[in-house]
Formats: structure tokens, C-alpha cells, sequence
């Protein structure tokens, strides 16, 4: 996924001079995972900027950088370290079309690798998407695999709207995939290149018996925890990979429930106004009548991501994932 | 290290005029003290309207309009400007409608409150202390790398040199040579907070000895000292000498808003022993010894600056207030959620609340005791 993300920061960069990328040691070293890995060779150092320690001042001038027409791709090194740029977020990115009547968007990406499971200190493994979800004029999206980690990187920078881009770390580099240099999409900016490249959920396994719904780096564990119900117990579940998590593909979440008829979420985040809740609510209010359960969640707890030791009883499992489709199924 | 500061327009008794800064002409100095007028006027206007109900709580800034014309003045018309709500209606001075600026403070949105920043080079006001700062560094960056001389200047008060934004802002600019302008308007209180409780140091203009930029400190009652600050800093930063730290020392004469009454805070006889600096007054006084203005023209340029907000009150009230779909516009530029249809469907489904009218002042401390001096 590393090198998927290089190739699309690399495609667009070299497409659409407009595109610059800003964060802690992403030019000389080429960022902390090697996202960045060799851009300052082949873009320059105007393009490819190493910025001092302050999550505010790279969100902040990203966006004064969007004003001027630049289209900013800002990296956040660590999860929880987007916390000192979160007003930035918040009270400008998000606010920046509204205020302008939708002339000047903040046109920005905020990268932010986030979660657990690489064994890293305090601090390290926050998963804070649904603080962003839960902000109006932000667009919230994680990728998977290598090829939507690309198409989905290139159609973010060329929205006009600030987008939240939420890199699964601990699928960096477990998760491989062929990615061909073609893009299903051509690299000019228009409206609407992010509505075919991310907003729609992705059918990552077939099955109507239970419909898992899920995000980065819990897809392949409900993919394994999928085949594990099909082999020990004939239950076929259809595993959705959302991509999108503002704004959530509802249809495609109420077919699946619909066609299933029960229903699974599963995150690593904490579950408390977690995306689960949004997704399970979004079922209930849309499609009760077509359920012979309520829906069911396995997500982290709502806890600190705790120190590494113990990060393994955190994270959702397999077995867990397992032991929450049978709760939902035997219901 | 100076607390020197420096000044152009003397008292016109003890204290001497200094030389009219460079590049100036008579008519410059016409055009300038026209523009001071319009902030004046607009300013004790819509003081006038939300006592009256028209508009809803707001920021005066009387006595700082040399703190904002004076620095515009220096500026090209490409450089880019960054308000904080202490300057609420300098956009009036890059062509946004001073209407416009009204229809902000009534609480209207969308097109009719808000304007194209590109337009006008113009940033939307910033509510946030200190965060359009890093915005103003970003945009001068930008042109940078663009190679193109253009510039940005962010205005903010002394609190927020204590936020962190601010520091994040000065050290960016600095570590990346940045065309902005950081002007500090110093009018020495925040609300209520002193300057004395704001920073231990003595001067805001000696903290940019920490980001290696020159800090200089003006009379931030005088237009013209505020000008030919700006006026070199913008030259050095066209010319890749990075930013610069302007610190207008000056007082705050007024209350910090409409809602706020300064007399549960401070001795309002201190504010009065300042008022006598105060920059329309004293650029008129300036512009009669100088020969440049006669008592007439004052006339005319007061009477034509209220002619023109007395029209821009005249279009915000004709504003209709805006419907309700209006919550959903521009939200995004490129698509829309389908919450937002759900939304507004649901609206729809039920009677509409009676026109909102902006708050009237309310009785009693800390409630719309705030005065406007009296004026020119």
C-alpha cells in the first residue's frame, strides 16, 4: 500500500503542477513509512516540504496555500498528532467553501496514518475518524488495498473539498496488490471525480447470510474471519468495505443489510458515536422490516489505545469478529 | 532591541511633524484620510444599528482605522489580506460591499454575508484568535513558489501573540523567508485581560527577535507611521527578506464589542487621557497644517462616507432573510450529501419560525454598554 500511495502522489504530482506535499520528515527521508519516498528527488524541494513540529502551522498554511490555488497535500506523521491541528481542521478546512459561497474550499488532504497493531508507543495508535466524520464540510475516506489506496489518494487531491485521508498503517505493507498505472479516471480536477473514485462502498466478498460492514485495516480480518465462518459453519457473509466514511454510501449499506437480512459492523475505533453507530442506526431507521437481528458491532473499546502489550485484546480479532457474526446470527 | 515608537504625525504644538514618508503624494494623503473617514463612519454606524436592534452584537474598532488604511495603503492591489473580526470592514477598502459586510453582523450567510476572497484578495473574517495567521503565511508561500511578488499581511491583537497559532505562523514564515506582514494592532486589551497579563515582555515588537525577523513598533493612532512600516516590510519581503513584525501601539477606546462594558474592568478616565490621540482627528489636524485639506473638504469627505453607508444600510435592510435552504448550500463545492436532501425535505415539512430579528440590547452590566466615542 506504501508503494501504491508513492505511485499516486507521484502521478498527480507530476500531471498537475499545483500539487505540493508538506508535513514532518516526508522530503529528505521521505516520510516516517516511506510514503513520500523519493518525490523531493524528482519534484524539488519547493514541492516536496519538510516543515517544522506543528500540526497547526501545516494544516493552517495548506490552506492558505489552497486560497492562492495550490491543491496542498498535507501528512499528519502519527494519528494522534492531528490533534494540535485539529482546529485548523475544524474551524477553517471545513468551514473555508461555506464562508465563501463555495468559491475558495479549502482544497486540501490531510494524510493521517492511524491505528494500531505495529507495536508503538503511547500515542501512536489513535483511530480518530469519527471526530472528523462528525464535522460538516470535511469528506472522510480509508482505504484497504493498494489500488483503492492510489485511485482513492488521487481522486482526494483532485476534490475541491478538504478530505480526511485515513491510512491503515498496519496494512501498509502486509496488504499487496498489483496496481497498474492506469487510473480509472483521468487526473483533471471536476465534480466528480471523488463520487466515482471513493463515495461508493466496494463489495469486497459475496454472501446473504450476513452482512459485514467495515474500513481499512479491519477488512482482511473480517475477510479471514468470512472464510472461517464459511468453512466451519457454511454461513456465507458479504464482507462491504465502506472506503467512504463521510459521506457514507447508504445504499449500498441498506442493499446489503436488506439482501442479508443481518448485519455486523466492525472497527478498531472506540465504539461510543463511533462510525458503527451511525451505520447500525442508518440500517434500523432504513431497513428494520428487512432484519432478523439487530444489528451487531465488534469494535474497540472505549478505552485509551493502550500501551502495545495489551493492543492485541484491544484490536478487533478474528475470533471476535467471529463470535459477533455468530451472536447476530444465532439471534 | 527598542521600545522606540515611531511616529510621522506630530501634535501640531510640542511635538513636530516628521517628513511625509516616501513616495506619498498630497492626493495619497487625500485618499488615505478619505479612507480612515469610511471606517470611521461605517464603524459608529453599525454601533447605531445593533442598538437599535438591526444588527446583532458587534466588534468596534474605533480608533484603530489607521491600523487598517494605513497599512493598505502600503499595499499592492495583488497582496492579499487577512482580518481578523477587528477589522470587520476592511474588505470595504479592496471593493466587498460595505452591505455586505452589515449583512455578516445580522447574522446572514451564503451570498449575501459572505464574499469571494479571490475577488477582493480579501480573507473571509476570522472569528479564531490567531488562526488565520498560518493561512496568510500558506498564501504568501504559495506565491513563492509561484515566483510571484505577491505578499500577504494578517492583522490580530495583542491576546493573540499568546496563542499558539501565532507562534506556529512567525516561526513558518521565518524558516521559509515568507512575504507576510504580521501586524499587530496592540491596543492593550484583550477584553479584559491587560497587556501586562498578556505577556511578561515589555513590548510585542522585541518577540520577533526570536524568529530572526525585524519587529518594529509604531503609533498605531498614526496612519502614516502604520503605512511606512508596512510600506518597507512589504518591500523587503518582495524581495525575499521574509516577514516582518509590526506591533501599532495604540489603546483600545472602545469597548471590546457591543455586548461588553469596559467600566467592570478598567478606569474609563485612562481611555479618555488616549482619545486625544485618536487617528481621524489627527490626520485632519495634520492634513489642515499642511495646507493639503481646507475645513470644507473635511465637510464633504464626512458627508460623502455617510452618504455611502447610509446606502449600504439602505441594501442590507432591503435583504430579505435568507431562506432555509440556504443551511445547506456550499457546504461542499463538489457534491452533496444525501443527508442534506433528508434535511431539508424535513424542514420543509414544517412551518417556518417568525423572522429572526437581531437580539436588542439587553439591560444591565456587560450587555450593550459599549459606547462609540463620540465622533469627528
Amino acid at each position: 500500500m506504501v508503494e501504491a500511495l508513492n505511485l499516486g502522489l507521484r502521478q498527480v504530482m507530476a500531471k498537475d503542477d499545483r500539487v505540493v506535499v508538506l508535513g514532518q520528515d516526508i522530503a529528505q527521508t521521505g516520510g516516517v513509512f516511506r510514503v513520500t519516498a523519493g518525490l523531493l528527488d524528482e519534484f524539488g524541494g519547493d514541492r516536496v516540504i519538510d516543515t517544522p513540529l506543528a500540526e497547526a502551522g501545516i494544516v493552517g498554511s495548506a490552506i492558505g496555500m489552497s486560497l492562492y490555488g495550490m491543491l496542498p497535500v498535507a501528512e499528519i506523521q502519527f494519528d494522534a498528532f492531528v490533534y494540535p491541528g485539529f482546529e485548523q481542521i475544524v474551524v477553517h478546512a471545513a468551514r473555508y467553501a461555506w464562508r465563501t459561497r463555495g468559491e475558495c474550499p479549502a482544497s486540501i488532504v490531510v494524510r493521517i496514518p492511524y491505528g494500531g497493531g505495529v507495536r508503538a508507543p503511547e500515542l501512536h495508535s489513535d483511530c480518530p475518524e469519527a471526530l472528523f466524520t462528525h464535522v460538516p464540510g470535511l469528506k472522510v475516506v480509508s482505504p484497504s488495498t493498494p489500488g483503492d489506496a492510489r485511485n482513492m489518494l488521487v481522486a482526494a487531491i483532485l476534490d475541491p473539498d478538504p478530505v480526511i485521508f485515513m491510512e491503515p498503517k498496519r496494512i501498509y505493507r502486509s496488504i499487496r496488490g498489483d496496481v497498474s498505472d492506469e487510473l480509472p479516471f483521468p487526473i483533471t480536477s471536476s465534480d466528480d471525480i471523488y463520487n466515482n473514485a471513493i463515495a461508493h462502498a466496494r463489495t469486497a466478498r459475496n454472501g446473504d447470510d450476513l452482512a459485514v460492514f467495515t474500513y481499512g485495516a479491519t477488512v482482511p480480518l473480517c475477510m479471514d474471519a468470512a472464510a472461517a465462518l464459511s468453512a466451519d459453519e457454511g454461513v456465507e457473509a458479504r464482507v462491504v468495505d465502506l472506503r467512504s466514511l463521510y459521506p457514507l454510501d447508504a445504499d449500498a449499506i441498506t442493499a446489503a443489510a436488506s439482501a442479508c437480512g443481518r448485519a455486523l459492523v466492525v472497527h478498531e475505533a472506540p465504539r461510543m458515536a463511533g462510525i458503527g453507530a451511525e451505520v447500525s442506526s442508518l440500517i434500523h431507521e432504513r431497513v428494520m422490516a428487512d432484519l432478523e437481528a439487530p444489528v451487531g458491532r465488534v469494535t474497540g473499546f472505549d478505552v485509551p489505545s493502550p500501551q502495545f502489550a495489551n493492543e492485541d485484546d484491544y484490536l478487533p480479532s478474528v475470533d471476535r469478529i467471529v463470535a459477533g457474526a455468530r451472536a447476530v446470527l444465532s439471534w | 532591541m527598542t521600545a522606540e515608537v515611531l511616529y510621522v504625525i506630530g501634535d501640531g504644538a510640542g511635538v513636530p511633524d516628521n517628513d511625509v514618508p516616501e513616495g506619498l503624494s498630497n492626493k495619497d494623503l487625500v485618499a488615505l484620510y478619505r479612507r480612515l473617514v469610511l471606517l470611521r463612519t461605517f464603524d459608529e454606524r453599525a454601533v447605531a444599528l445593533q442598538r437599535q436592534g438591526r444588527i446583532g452584537t458587534y466588534a468596534l474598532y474605533w480608533g484603530e482605522e489607521g491600523t487598517q488604511a494605513g497599512p493598505l495603503y502600503a499595499c499592492d492591489d495583488r497582496d492579499w489580506l487577512f482580518p481578523s473580526y477587528r477589522q470587520n470592514a476592511i474588505g470595504v477598502l479592496r471593493g466587498v460591499a460595505p452591505s455586505t459586510v452589515l449583512a455578516w453582523w445580522r447574522g446572514y450567510g451564503g451570498r449575501h454575508g459572505f464574499w469571494n476572497p479571490r475577488e477582493h484578495r480579501t480573507a473571509p473574517i476570522c472569528v479564531p484568535i490567531a488562526t488565520h495567521l498560518p493561512h496568510a503565511v500558506g498564501l504568501a508561500w504559495a506565491a513563492k513558489i509561484r515566483r510571484e511578488p505577491v505578499a500577504s499581511i494578517a492583522w490580530f491583537g495583542d491576546g493573540a501573540t499568546s496563542e499558539g497559532d501565532w507562534h506556529e505562523a512567525m516561526n513558518f514564515a521565518s524558516v521559509f523567508k515568507v512575504a507576510t506582514v504580521f501586524f499587530c494592532v496592540n491596543n492593550q486589551w484583550a477584553i479584559s485581560t491587560p497587556f501586562s497579563k498578556q505577556t511578561a515582555t515589555e513590548t510585542i515588537s522585541e518577540k520577533a527577535a526570536a524568529y530572526a525577523m525585524p519587529g518594529v513598533r509604531v503609533d498605531g493612532f498614526d496612519p502614516l507611521a502604520c503605512y511606512a512600516a508596512t510600506s518597507q516590510a512589504l518591500e523587503r519581503g518582495r524581495n525575499g527578506g521574509g516577514p516582518t513584525l509590526i506591533e501599532a501601539f495604540c489603546y483600545r477606546l472602545g469597548a471590546h464589542g457591543t455586548a461588553d462594558d469596559p467600566k467592570l474592568y478598567r478606569d474609563e478616565s485612562e481611555a479618555q487621557r488616549w482619545r486625544t490621540l485618536e487617528p481621524v482627528n489627527r490626520m485632519a489636524s495634520y492634513l489642515l497644517r499642511l495646507g493639503v485639506l481646507d475645513d470644507d473638504d473635511l465637510q464633504s469627505i464626512g458627508a460623502e462616507a455617510k452618504k455611502t453607508i447610509a446606502q449600504a444600510v439602505h441594501e442590507m435592510e432591503a435583504i430579505a432573510q435568507p431562506g432555509r435552504e440556504i443551511l445547506f448550500d456550499h457546504v461542499y463545492a463538489s457534491g452533496r450529501p444525501w443527508s442534506f436532501d433528508e434535511g431539508l425535505a424535513e424542514l420543509q415539512g414544517t412551518d417556518r419560525p417568525p423572522a429572526v430579528k437581531p437580539l436588542a440590547p439587553q439591560p444591565g452590566p456587560s450587555t450593550g454598554d459599549a459606547e462609540a466615542p463620540a465622533g469627528t
